[in-house]
């Protein structure tokens, strides 16, 4: 959309873009330049200048069983985190958008989680969850080491991704919710009077009607669980990768490896492979609102 | 809508409830856990009951963690990343929107790609960046010019160097060029007819109707910039900048020590308080920017 009237300056608009553009070249594309450099160089072990390897530490990454680990971690823990938050989120706006007295109630409180950090949920959760205190802990008097995070990956790889359900699901909720309200009022009455009930309505007219929100949460969820600031702290806070690598998701893989491993050229070379995959999940999540601006 | 559900509206309670155990369980167990002594935390079954020890607790957990010095730095950092967010992106929204320039396309592209750029992936020069600010800067001047200069300007341990890096939002950039966008241009001629020129377009018009804008951005905002964990842990090793987040782990209770989660469970309620509180309160305007600043 262009807009007809506008000013005209040469210099004022720079003026105005210039505080944020710098940060932003220094902060953002400054070092993703050094990042592409360091993927294809590598710094020769007794010093000097950083030479030319081409696609080599490519390779190296892409022949380290541990990335592909990684790669499995995050893809399980994206996977089960995104579509058990939209599921969790999707029943709950069901259920708030009937507007039954008191819903309000706890629409205002179902996005609590959202506000609190990753990594502070994750200290609650290390109590609430943990083997030997808290709620969990009745497991193991029913069995010894029916749940223990710190010795099971699958456990541990379980808890991680209950506390982005935990956070997430509100967040999910407030967008879906947003979706059900825009379903026109009349469709609903029309199915009501044809005689259909709650269940019917929602699983035929609402849940068909939200899938554009619901492809868009599912692709913001992905993105989030493959590359959000939160699943770094999270999975730092609680589990810091373990127990033997069983949480060790991809970013948290590429910030060890750079500040504990100091192996700068294959921190680099996963950081681009991961920018590759958000490009991905951008493009798709623009190409499909391109079009949903098209459909009005 | 006229139609009796007996058993549709049973199962919509049930589920709401059964959302509100799992959703703000956790927050009943960590108030709970809070308030108790150290044998009833360490119980099982766990209790739900609140205890009557939370001053005590809260007050082992403020000098366990150092929490007064960690508040005053997070309250610092998270309005300063709030305000610059808030002012910064306005403003170059303004830029893209208002102006026939041709370069409001690059300005416009080159907020946009920051999206795809999270920390994370580019944590380490981002790092070296801010221990020196001006490599950017002198390695442009000695190829263009080939004189080395050497001036050094490095953030690790201060504010600037806490917020700085975060500033910059193209969600933030976005929301306000989404609302420019929707005001009729009449507005702007009208401003111009009677002789304002675009700054004074911008402070006197734009920025008092975009009040809504600038609320919802500033929940949501605060709420990041409270909530960041990676930064200030790279970026801070002297303690007298330690922010609330960084001072999480420090709380847990020593390995093979005694297991007071009593108090680690005050400590991290003191830390998720602020943003939950500002979530609570403001929670129209923090769900309104949430909404908005996706389209």
């Amino acid at each position: 959309m262009e807009k007809r009237s506008v000013f005209k300056s040469t210099w004022l608009p720079i003026v105005f873009a210039l505080p944020q553009l710098t940060l932003i070249l220094l902060f953002f594309y400054w070092p993703v330049a050094a990042v592409m450099n360091w993927a294809f160089t590598l710094e020769p072990p007794f010093g000097g200048a950083a030479e030319f390897v081409g696609l080599d530490n490519f390779r190296e990454v892409f022949h380290d069983p541990f990335y592909w680990n990684s790669v499995l971690v995050s893809i399980i823990f994206a996977v089960c985190g995104a579509l058990s938050a939209i599921f969790i989120g999707l029943v709950l706006a069901l259920a708030v958008d009937r507007q039954l007295p008191g819903s309000g109630f706890f629409r205002f409180l179902y996005i609590l989680p959202f506000a609190v950090a990753g990594p502070a949920g994750g200290i609650a959760f290390r109590f609430i969850l943990s083997p030997e205190r808290g709620l969990a802990a009745i497991l193991n008097s029913i069995e010894p080491d029916l749940w223990n995070p710190a010795k099971y990956g699958s456990h541990a790889l379980a808890f991680v991704i209950m506390i982005f359900i935990w956070k997430w699901a509100g967040y999910t909720f407030i967008f879906l919710l947003a979706g059900l309200q825009s379903v026109p009022r009349a469709l609903i009455e029309a199915a009501a009077m044809d005689g259909s009930g709650p269940i019917r309505r929602a699983i035929d007219i609402q849940v068909p009607l939200l899938a554009p929100t619901l492809f868009f949460l599912l692709v913001t969820m992905m993105t989030e669980g493959f590359v959000g600031s939160d699943t770094f702290g999270m999975v730092h806070a609680t589990t810091a990768g373990g127990p033997n690598r069983a949480t060790e998701v991809m970013v948290y893989r590429i910030v060890d490896e750079a500040f504990h491993g100091l192996n700068y050229s294959g921190a680099s070379a996963q950081s681009i492979v991961l920018i590759g995959l958000i490009m991905v999940f951008t493009f798709i999540q623009f190409r499909f609102i391109e079009r949903r601006v098209h459909y009005k | 809508m006229i139609q009796r559900t007996p058993f549709a509206d049973a199962l919509t309670y049930g589920l709401m409830i059964l959302g509100f155990l799992l959703l703000i369980g956790p927050f009943v167990v960590v108030i709970a856990g809070a308030s108790q002594s150290l044998q009833q935390v360490n119980a099982v079954p766990f209790r739900f009951m609140p205890g009557t020890h939370f001053l005590e607790n809260a007050s082992a957990a403020w000098t366990r963690g150092d929490l007064g010095h960690a508040m005053v730095n997070s309250l610092i950092m998270a309005t300063l990343v709030t305000v610059g967010k808030v002012a910064l992106s306005a403003c170059t929204a303004f830029a893209i929107v208002f102006f026939r320039s041709p370069l409001k396309h690059l300005f416009f592209w080159t907020v946009f790609i920051t999206l795809m750029l999270p920390l994370e992936v580019r944590v380490v020069p981002t790092y070296a960046v801010a221990a020196d600010m001006f490599t950017p800067f002198r390695l442009l001047i000695q190829f263009l010019t080939g004189i080395e200069i050497k001036v050094e300007w490095n953030l690790l341990n201060s504010y600037a160097g806490l917020v700085l890096p975060l500033i910059a939002t193209a969600t933030g950039t976005f929301l306000y060029r989404q609302f420019f966008m929707t005001l009729p241009d009449e507005l702007a001629e009208a401003a111009r007819m009677d002789g304002s020129g675009p700054v004074r377009f911008f402070f006197d018009m734009l920025v008092p109707l975009s009040r809504t804008n600038i609320l919802a951005l500033t929940t949501i905002m605060f709420v990041y910039g409270w909530n960041q964990y990676l930064w200030p842990l790279l970026m801070v090793t002297d303690p007298s900048y330690k922010t609330m987040m960084m001072q999480l782990r420090a709380l847990l209770p020593a390995e093979n020590g005694i297991p007071d989660w009593n108090v680690t469970l005050a400590g991290s309620l003191i830390i998720m308080l602020p943003p939950v509180l500002v979530v609570a309160i403001l929670q129209r305007w923090f769900v309104r920017g949430l909404v908005a600043s996706e389209k």
